[in-house]
This record gives structure tokens, C-alpha cells and sequence, in this order.
């Protein structure tokens, strides 16, 4: 295996340079490396059972194979990865799928069914953040064992515990945490019975077309081809560097310094629009932004103050000035592209409907309330037209910016009056979201379900219960009107302004073709990518 | 009393009261004060600013929250002298606003730190022993730090905010002010004068609060003067760094910080403010140089 | 000899006193911030057992005071703990971030004396006329101007408008990794290995930054400069120089300024602790893998080793420096010998 020095020289060692000039330093990237610019301080570990931020799944994505990936065409099914083809059982307690063969990790060794049955028994039993994905269809680090075996090196069985429909299962095994890692590679790095996790944050064992070379936080990861990867490469090397300002990536691509500029926000790029070098990609992305009302506090317990907010927010004038291009208007709990999204849009600005609502919850004369979000571009602009917009009915808001994880740990004690947030689903499947915004069992502090229906005191019984039912149902087709229903139901009474979908738009420099940007951030693939 | 001898009554060579002798020490800075250009340009500045910002409702054209989408960042023209920012809001109402906040933000910390500052310092002076040297060991540690580190720390401590701000300088700022009005303090604790009061049978606490404080207040002056810009500057590199005030304010600082993104296609946005801090922080620096150089007789020409 | 050591066990008690302080005042920070640890860590859609069982596993569950001593104690045997951010132990991330500002610090360091202390010197010697004017408006311009608009100006200006120097960062992707760490400062250690490739692209990287922090502490070193030696112009001996017909660049240099230097390095060991806190802004800016972008980075992700060792590295080092100021002014100064 090359060495990340050995080649950087190499492709650094030209002739002694005659011209120690200012050129030289301020050159274009060479031709074997692609050098991206991204924000990639939200990497925590590259570990498929721990890793759950955009960035490490992302890179994740392009070092491993699953046994199945979403079809994106259509974005209702799922095709076939690692996995050639797969059976279920009649009473739909059995999955068996059979491994493609030929397909190498990047130590040599081959992919067998024996890598699946592992990657999967060790999510359930380091159970990390992702760990829940798995863990949903019953599975414990007791049992997971006998329920996930092996009959021959090319079959892997699935027994699930109980009751869930296929889909779910199918859609879940393409999420990030059912990447497929090197039995033997991790195995040799354990320490401490940690199943290879220390070793597997900052490495990768997998089969994809790259493989990770180097990791420094918040300054760069690097990439290199995997020489036995099935998909083969377009570019030897790939280069991620750290670069946290918008303005900057845009500088630096039209410098030459970088080649892909991937967080480029609306008025950067205004400013390259008309330009013909640069190809702008982009795609819906799986990301929702909302406001989340806490019904546990004053003035807020109330639909037709929750209606009121959904009816005053300048949705149009917000997406069309504030975020072109970058965001979407997006009213339902499921963002287009998702299995059963629906992509009707119910709500517009109506000052007057909004004021009568409000009169009719009692509150006439207005009353005064707090929103907490992230410091951050768009969301600052955002919440400071919307408090201009609720100001109009009578809602006096102080806004409450803090770092996105202060905003989050507020969230968590439900401590919140209004909030803007983002929600980014787990996995490509209805279920993710549709628990997150619907689901509260128990709204009690001793709940095990404590996500954003829990968190605002949104304790449905109606909708938990459909919640429930959907994710046992076996006919696809009923599933998805089922969610399709719960969006429905959801707009009328829900605590939640839902209020746009995030694009991400990718920007390619001169001469760089081939980057497939995708719903969520392990479906964005590099492997295509071309210099010329 | 006439303009003549108004003048005569302060520059008397012998002046036949503390009051009079005191108001004639000021008179004197303000004579010398007068003939250094540099200062006074200073002075005058902080005087428009401070008005300016009093004034904000009568000289703004718009109100500084009124958004208008569809004409955002605005060059300077005729209707926004300065520009509109991402918002579409104007620029010039949103600086004149945001002097306020600033301004304000100055003297607050003033305000806390150096009554503090003067009576923990004094106080220790005097005292001396056990609690003098807990003290100092006290300003030692908070020394130790980088200012705006300190600062940076303490807000992410609380939460981002004005009124965080304000006590994360405070906080930082109060060491030197207890170290100034300490070592003072030790400078005349045994002078006659404060001896005789003693044996007059004065308590402690009237020594302190009568005779000493007031004797501390001249040097403090200065180093208040001479922090002034560091006072603004810490806070606008705090909003900058997102841990001071936060938007929709116009604090001046966290207006550079969420238009920084336009550096390059619109550079007025950030700018602006950014220069609005320049001024005022060039200003109260150019009238702190200038008063150390009229108290501080080594250097006077 | 006894008064000497009596003073010496004296500074050093106290060195070790505010040592502990900053321990108590930077651990109880760190606690007490708005952001759940367990949050920054497993971040937001972590279900409630995976919480529970982390919060143990950390600590977490324990009493503030019990916490306090675990973290002491672990501190005594140089243990910072591990940074979420970036998995490494936080004193292998500090030994990696903290040469990357020692040189840009330094770099400004040697630009700010060479230009700050003729200037003091050149407007002492012209006192009241013009050059003295404008001298004092550019030293307190340098001490007025918000350091993170300088850094912007620079980088829109050299950078994005006349191309004449290169952007963040320490230097090229393309010559990333190539030179071997020996010191950790880049351009030294290019200069060693002799890539002067890399050398060039480095020092190219350095000069924006430097200059930046540059700025902000020459106006303190001029003014402090022009102090001194008017002082000195005035003492007796320089009257004696003068009635002995000695030059004026004699009596400037050998004489007034022979007079000043170790004043000068007290004022320098100064101006350098104060380096640390503009380099937080000037780093943020430029992308500079130093200490101060790693305690903002660690700051704004809740990362609590990181931020506590950081602000403890760097409260150690001006601690340090102003004792070293401390010293030498007490060495220098016969009043306080």
C-alpha cells in the first residue's frame, strides 16, 4: 500500500523548480488529486456502529458496501449491493440474501457472508449512537447470535424477532450502519474486547472504492482508490479539506486551490451563476427545517396556536430571498424523495386567518414568547424573518441563537418554548421520521422513546398507534398510504412548522465531472469523479 | 462669577480649599489636554458617537429591524446611505442603533468594574495582611489569563449574550483596576495625613470609603480611559466569534460577524461595522495617549 | 543569599498557587456550559439507554467536587484526558497544534521588534514634530483596529483581488505531509529537511497571518519604545555625551538606546503572552492549524478536555512569560534590587 507521503511527494517532486515564483504557490491542484472543500468538523468517528454526522457517513459511503441501497430512481425500493439477491420468508420472520461474489476489501480478503453476520452482530453489541437502527427489529447483543448466522460462506439468514415489514428491514440494512467491514482486518486490531471500534475510528476495513488514508480533525481527510474494489476509481487520490466559511470555498474554487466546493450558500451562488466553467449539482436532501412548539409551556398547549404560527410564516418570500436554491419549501414531516412523501403544500402566508385563529385560542392581543436556535447561516436569517413574520399576529418572539449543540441539549430537557431546528432522517424509510415527529408512548421523563414528539410533549395516542402499526405492516402499498395519511393528520394538529427541505448542492470546478450528489450523505459517491 | 475669575479662582497658586484645589488640578489637564490636537480629536469623536448614538430615533431614516427581502445587500445609494445588509435592512440605522449597544456595552463594564476594582483594591491596601495576599493571588489567577480567552470562556460558560458579555469583561477586566487603586493605596496609607485621621478615631471603613478612594480615583481615571478601546475591542471580537451579542442586535461586532460571508461580493456589509468599531476604539485610544501623556509628567515635553 | 532563596521559594509558591487556580476556574467553566457533554459527544438522535450508559461510563453521574478531584489528579500525571473532536489524547493534540502558533506568533513576534522598535526610537528622537504624530497614529491605529477586520481586509485584498499572496492554511494541499515533523513548525522543519518547495509555499502561507499579528503588537512595542528612550534622552550621562561632541547616532544607539534593551525585553516577554490571545482571532481567520483555532474549534463543540487543556496550556504560558517579564524587570531595575 502506498504511504500518503510517498505519493504526495512523488506527485510534489517535479523538477527543482526554476521559478520559485509566486505561481508556483498559488497553483491549481494537480491532475491525479481532486481536492474538495467542506465543513468537516462534525466528524466524530469513521466506525460504521458509531459514526452518524453527515461527514463520516459520507466518507463511509464511499469506502464500504452494504448488502442493499436504496434505489434512487425511484426512491421505493432498494436494489442489490453486496447482497445479489435476498428471499423472505411468507410470514416475513426470514430474510436470507445471497452474497455477490468476487468482491474484495481493500486488504485482498474476500467479502463473505461471514463479514455481513459480523458487521451486523457488532452493531447490536457495541450499540453506539446508530446502534438503534439494528436493534429496532428486536435484536440484543443476547440473542443476535442465534438470529443472524451463516449457513454457508455466500448466505446470510436474518430471523427478526418480531414482526416488521420487509421494507423497513430492507431500507434500514442500506442505512450507513449496515456497511460491511473486513472480519479478519478489524479482528486483529481488537483491544479490550472492543471489537476493532478504537482501530475503526479513524480507519476503514471496507470494500468501496476508496479507503481512508488520513484523518485531522477539522483540517482534512484523504482518500485513495482501493486497488480491489470492483468499482474502480476515477481519481487516485481525493482530498477533503476543511474549510469551514462559504466564502472562502467560493474564493478558493475560483482560484484554482480547490476543485469541488461543496457548502456554498445561496448569494455565493448568485455569484456564479451565468459562469459556464462551473457545474453546479444538486439534490434534494433528506434534511428537514422546523419549528417545534413545546406544548409543555404557556400559550402553546394549544392547536389553534400552533395552526395560527403555520398560517403566518412567509414561506414563499423566505425560500425565494433568504435561501434560493439551497432549501425548499417542504410542508410535511417527510421530505420529498422519501418513500410515501407527500409534497402538497397546505399552508401560505394568511395574516388574517393567523390573527383569527390566535383570537380563537384566546389570544387576541398577542402574547410574548422565545425561539432558540442555531447561530448559524441560513438559520439566523431564517429565524429573524420569522419573528418578523409572527410579530404581524401579535407574537412577540426573542430569539435565542446558540451553538446547535446548546440548542440541542435545551431540546433534550424540553426546556424550550418555540425552537428552529433541523431533522435529519436515519434512514431511508417513512418510519424514521414518522417516529421522530409523531411517536410518544410515554410522555413521562422515564420514556425510552424521547425524540422530537416527546421532546415538544406531543403526546399523540392516535398517531403513535399508526406510528406502530406501519412499521409491522407487510403490504407495501397499504404501509405507504398509511404515512401518507399520518402527513395528513400530522399538518392539522402536529406542534410542528414544518417548513423546508435542504438541497445540497455540490459545485464543480473546471474540468471535474462525475460526483453523484444523494438524499442522504452516504449516497453521495465519489467514484465517478473525472479531472481532465 | 465671571469668565475671568472663574479662570483666576482655578489657576490660584494658593488655593484655599481641597475643592478648590482639586478643581483646579482638572482645570490644568484640560488646559494642557487642549494643545494636543490628537487628543481632542479624539475627545470630539467620542462626543459625536455618543450623541449619535443618543440621538439614533431622530437621525435613522429606518427603523433598524425593518427587513426588506427583495432589496438586500444593497450598494450605498441614495435611500441607504450605507447600504442594506442580508436582510435588506439599513445599514446606517442599524450602526446608529447598534452605538447604542456598543456605548453601552463600555459603560456598563465601567460601571461594574471599577467601583469594584476601587474598593476591593483600596480595601486590601489598607488592610493588608491575610486578605491582601489572598487577594492578589485572586487577581494573579484571573491575570493569567488572555483577556478575551477568559472572556471566551466564561460566555460559552453562560450564554451567549450582551449581558454575558458584559460580566466576561468585567470579569476580566477588574484585576488591574484592584491592582492600580492597591498599590495607591499602599502610597499613602502611611502618610501623615491619613495617621492623623486615625488617631482621630475615624473606623476603618470611613478611612477607606472618605480619605483613601477618593485619593485612588485619578489614576483610575486614566487606566479606565486607556481600556476603554480594549473594552470594545474584546467585545466586538467576541460577537465576532458568535459569543457576544447575537443577531437580529446591532452590535457592532456580531453584525461583522453574520455578514462576513459577503466579504468578497459585497464588502460594505461587514465593513461598515468594522470600521465603526475602528473609529470608536481609535478615538478613545487617541484620548487615553493623550491624557497619560498630561498626568504622567516623565513624558511631558 | 537567604533573602534571595526566601524570594525565590516565595515566586515559585505563588506560580504554583495560580497554577491551581486556573485548574479550579477552567474546570468549573467547563462544567457548568449550557451543552451536555453526553450530547457533543454522541450527538443528537442518540437514543435515552445509549445516554445512560455513557454518562457512567464518563463520569458523568459523579459528584462536581469528585469530578474536580478525578480531574486533578489525572492532571498530575499530565493526563488531559481525550478530545471528542478529534480522538486524540488533548496533550498529543496540544504538542501537535501548539507549534503551528509558536512560529506564527513568533514570525509576528520578530516583525513587530523590527519594525516597532526603530519606529519608537525614530519618534523619540523627533518628539513633537510631525514624524512623532504620524508614528503615533499608526502605533495606535495597530492597537484600535479589530484584528479579525485586518485579517479580513488582508485576505480580500493580497488574496482575492491581487493574487499576490496565497490563501488560509499553512500551506498547499500539495505539499501537505510531505516534510518529516521535527520541530512541528513548518517552515523550519522544511527548511532542515531542505524542501525548499515546501519551504517557499510555507513561508508564502505565514507571511498574511504574521503580518496580521504583527500589527496589532507593534503599536504597544512603539510606544513603549518611545517611553524609554525619551527617558533616557534625558538622563545625565547623554548630557555629558553630548558636551563630548559625540554623533547623534552614537548617542541615540550605544548610549540612550545601550540604556533601554533589557526595559525593551521586559516589554517584549509581554507583548508576546499577549500574541497568544490576538492569534485566537488571527488563526480563526486564516485557518491556521494552531491552538487558538483548536480552542475555538474545541469551544464551539462543547469538547471539554480539549477546552480545558488548551485554556490551561495557555494560562500556564503567560503565567511563565509574565514571571519571566517579572524577573528580568526585578533583575534590571535597581530600586526593586
Amino acid at each position: 500500500m502506498l504511504t500518503r507521503r510517498s505519493v504526495l511527494a512523488a506527485s510534489a517532486a517535479s523538477p527543482v523548480l526554476a521559478s520559485l515564483g509566486a505561481e508556483d504557490a498559488l497553483a491549481a491542484t494537480p491532475k491525479n488529486i481532486v481536492v474538495m472543500g467542506k465543513t468537516i468538523d462534525d466528524i466524530v468517528a469513521f466506525d460504521p456502529a458509531q459514526s452518524y454526522e453527515f461527514s463520516d457517513n459520507e466518507i463511509d459511503g464511499n469506502c464500504y458496501n452494504k448488502l442493499v441501497t436504496p434505489d434512487l430512481t425511484t426512491g421505493t425500493t432498494v436494489v442489490g449491493d453486496a447482497a445479489e439477491s435476498w428471499t423472505v420468508s411468507p410470514d416475513g420472520r426470514t430474510i436470507t440474501f445471497k452474497i455477490r461474489p468476487g468482491i474484495k476489501f481493500a486488504s485482498g480478503n474476500a467479502l463473505t457472508a461471514h463479514d455481513a453476520a459480523f458487521s451486523l452482530q457488532r452493531v447490536v453489541k457495541l450499540n453506539l449512537t446508530p446502534g438503534f437502527i439494528i436493534t429496532q427489529f428486536g435484536y440484543t447483543k443476547d440473542n443476535v447470535e442465534k438470529l443472524i448466522t451463516t449457513p454457508d460462506a455466500m448466505t446470510l439468514k436474518l430471523e427478526l424477532p418480531k414482526q416488521v415489514a420487509t421494507s423497513f428491514v430492507l431500507f434500514c440494512l442500506s442505512a450507513n450502519v449496515g456497511c460491511i467491514v473486513d472480519r479478519a482486518t478489524v479482528m486483529s486490531h481488537q483491544k479490550n474486547g472492543d471489537l476493532g471500534n478504537d482501530w475503526l475510528k479513524t480507519h476503514t476495513a471496507g470494500s468501496g472504492p476508496y479507503q481512508l488514508i488520513s484523518w485531522v480533525a477539522s483540517e482534512h481527510v484523504i482518500l485513495e482508490a482501493n486497488p480491489h474494489s470492483a468499482l474502480k476509481a476515477g481519481v487516485p487520490r481525493i482530498v477533503i479539506q476543511h474549510i469551514p466559511e462559504p466564502a472562502s470555498q467560493l474564493l478558493q474554487l475560483e482560484k484554482g486551490s480547490i476543485d469541488i466546493a461543496r457548502d456554498l450558500l445561496s448569494d455565493n451562488l448568485k455569484q456564479l451563476a451565468g459562469k459556464t466553467e462551473y457545474t453546479v449539482l444538486k439534490s434534494g436532501q433528506a434534511t428537514s427545517v422546523y419549528i417545534g412548539m413545546n406544548m409543555g409551556k404557556p400559550h402553546l398547549d394549544k392547536t389553534e396556536v400552533h395552526q395560527a404560527i403555520k398560517w403566518a410564516i412567509d414561506y414563499e418570500g423566505i425560500a425565494k430571498n433568504i435561501v434560493p436554491g439551497t432549501y425548499e419549501i417542504a410542508q410535511n414531516f417527510l421530505p420529498a424523495g422519501l418513500p410515501g412523501a407527500l409534497t402538497d403544500m397546505p399552508f401560505k402566508r394568511d395574516v388574517a386567518k393567523a390573527k383569527q385563529l390566535l383570537a380563537q385560542a384566546g389570544y387576541a392581543k398577542g402574547f410574548s414568547v422565545t425561539m432558540d436556535h442555531i447561530a448559524a447561516a441560513p438559520y439566523n436569517d431564517i429565524a429573524q424573518a420569522v419573528q418578523a413574520n409572527l410579530k404581524e399576529i401579535g407574537i412577540t418572539v426573542k430569539l435565542l441563537p446558540a451553538q446547535a449543540k446548546q440548542v440541542f441539549t435545551k431540546m433534550r430537557a424540553r426546556q424550550h418554548e418555540l425552537i428552529m431546528s433541523v431533522w435529519g432522517s436515519d434512514y431511508f424509510d417513512p418510519n424514521s421520521n414518522a417516529q421522530a415527529f409523531c411517536a410518544d408512548p410515554d410522555d413521562s421523563d422515564k420514556s425510552t422513546l424521547k425524540i422530537l414528539a416527546w421532546r415538544c410533549h406531543f403526546h399523540n395516542v392516535a398517531l403513535t398507534k399508526m406510528v406502530e402499526d406501519a412499521v409491522k405492516e407487510l403490504d407495501d402499498k397499504k404501509r405507504i398510504a398509511m404515512y401518507e395519511d399520518m402527513q395528513r393528520q400530522f399538518r392539522q394538529i402536529a406542534p410542528f412548522a414544518m417548513m423546508l427541505q435542504q438541497n445540497v448542492v455540490a459545485v464543480l470546478g473546471k474540468g471535474v465531472s462525475g460526483l453523484k450528489v444523494g438524499p442522504m450523505p452516504d449516497y453521495t459517491k465519489y467514484a465517478d469523479i473525472r479531472k481532465a | 462669577m465671571s469668565d475671568t475669575s472663574l479662570r483666576a479662582w482655578l489657576l490660584s497658586d494658593t488655593p484655599t480649599s481641597r475643592r478648590q484645589a482639586g478643581w483646579g488640578r482638572l482645570y490644568r489637564l484640560w488646559c494642557d489636554l487642549r494643545t494636543n490636537p490628537l487628543a481632542m480629536a479624539g475627545l470630539i469623536t467620542i462626543i459625536l458617537l455618543i450623541v449619535a448614538a443618543l440621538a439614533a430615533p431622530l437621525l435613522a431614516a429606518y427603523s433598524p429591524d425593518a427587513q426588506d427581502l427583495s432589496n438586500h445587500l444593497a450598494a450605498p445609494n441614495a435611500a441607504h446611505w450605507l447600504g442594506t445588509d442580508e436582510l435588506g435592512r439599513d445599514i446606517l440605522a442599524r450602526l446608529l442603533w447598534g452605538g447604542r449597544i456598543t456605548l453601552g456595552m463600555v459603560v456598563a463594564v465601567v460601571v461594574l468594574v471599577a467601583p469594584v476594582g476601587l474598593v476591593v483594591g483600596c480595601a486590601a491596601g489598607y488592610i493588608g495582611g491575610l486578605p491582601d495576599r489572598i487577594l492578589m493571588r485572586v487577581t494573579d489567577v484571573f491575570l493569567a489569563f488572555p483577556r478575551l480567552i477568559l472572556a471566551l470562556a466564561f460566555v460559552a460558560a453562560i450564554t451567549p449574550g450582551i449581558t454575558s458579555a458584559i460580566i466576561a469583561i468585567a470579569l476580566t477586566a477588574w484585576p488591574p483596576y484592584a491592582r492600580i487603586a492597591r498599590a495607591e493605596t499602599l502610597a499613602i496609607r502611611n502618610s501623615d495625613f491619613i495617621a492623623a485621621t486615625r488617631l482621630a478615631g475615624a473606623s476603618r471603613t470611613r478611612i477607606i470609603l472618605v480619605h483613601i478612594i477618593p485619593l485612588s480615583l485619578g489614576s483610575l481615571i486614566v487606566r479606565v480611559s486607556l481600556d476603554m478601546s480594549s473594552i470594545i475591542l474584546t467585545a466586538a471580537a467576541l460577537g465576532f466569534l458568535g459569543m457576544g451579542a447575537q443577531p437580529p442586535s446591532p452590535e457592532w461586532g456580531a453584525m461583522v460577524a453574520s455578514a462576513r460571508r459577503f466579504i468578497v461580493n459585497a464588502w460594505w456589509v461587514p465593513m461598515m461595522p468594522a470600521i465603526a468599531i475602528f473609529v470608536a476604539s481609535l478615538a478613545f485610544n487617541l484620548l487615553g495617549d493623550g491624557l497619560r501623556d498630561v498626568l504622567d509628567p516623565k513624558q511631558r515635553s | 543569599m537567604n533573602g534571595r532563596l526566601r524570594t525565590l521559594a516565595a515566586t515559585a509558591a505563588s506560580v504554583l498557587i495560580t497554577i491551581f487556580g486556573l485548574t479550579v476556574v477552567t474546570f468549573f467553566i467547563g462544567r457548568v456550559m449550557p451543552i451536555d457533554p453526553i450530547v457533543a459527544i454522541l450527538g443528537d438522535h442518540a437514543p435515552p439507554d445509549v445516554v445512560a450508559r455513557v454518562r457512567i461510563e464518563l463520569g458523568l453521574n459523579q459528584p462536581l467536587w469528585y469530578q474536580y478531584w478525578i480531574f486533578f489528579r489525572n492532571l498530575i500525571h499530565l493526563d488531559l484526558g481525550r478530545s471528542v473532536m478529534t480522538t486524540h489524547p488533548v496533550l498529543q493534540d496540544i504538542g501537535r497544534y501548539f507549534p503551528a502558533t509558536f512560529e506564527l506568533a513568533t514570525a509576528a513576534m520578530i516583525v513587530a521588534t523590527l519594525i516597532g522598535v526603530p519606529l519608537g526610537v525614530l519618534a523619540a528622537v523627533r518628539q513633537g514634530t510631525r514624524t512623532d504624530h504620524i508614528v503615533r497614529i499608526v502605533s495606535l491605529a495597530g492597537s484600535s483596529i479589530p484584528v479579525f477586520m485586518l485579517a479580513m481586509l488582508s485576505l480580500v485584498v493580497f488574496y482575492a483581488a491581487l493574487g499576490w499572496l496565497p490563501g488560509t492554511g499553512q500551506v498547499s494541499v500539495v505539499y501537505d505531509g510531505i516534510v518529516p515533523r521535527i520541530t512541528g513548525m513548518l517552515v523550519i522543519d522544511a527548511a532542515i529537511t531542505s524542501h525548499w518547495n515546501t519551504f517557499y509555499n510555507a513561508l508564502l502561507h505565514l507571511v498574511q497571518p504574521a503580518l496580521v499579528l504583527a500589527y496589532f503588537s507593534m503599536a504597544y512595542i512603539t510606544r513603549m519604545t518611545r517611553g524609554f528612550m525619551l527617558d533616557a534622552l534625558r538622563g545625565e550621562y547623554i548630557t555629558t555625551a553630548r558636551a563630548k561632541g559625540l554623533s547623534a547616532s552614537t548617542i541615540i544607539w550605544r548610549h540612550a538606546f545601550g540604556n533601554i534593551w533589557v526595559q525593551l525585553i521586559t516589554v517584549l516577554a509581554l507583548t508576546y503572552a499577549g500574541l497568544l490571545e490576538g492569534a485566537v482571532v488571527t488563526e480563526t481567520v486564516f485557518s491556521w492549524p494552531g491552538l487558538g483555532q483548536y480552542l475555538t474549534n474545541s469551544l464551539l463543540n462543547a469538547d471539554m478536555n480539549a477546552v480545558l487543556g488548551a485554556t490551561m496550556v495557555i494560562g500556564i504560558i503567560y503565567v511563565f512569560l509574565n514571571l519571566l517579564a517579572d524577573v528580568l524587570y526585578r533583575m534590571m531595575d535597581p530600586r526593586v534590587r
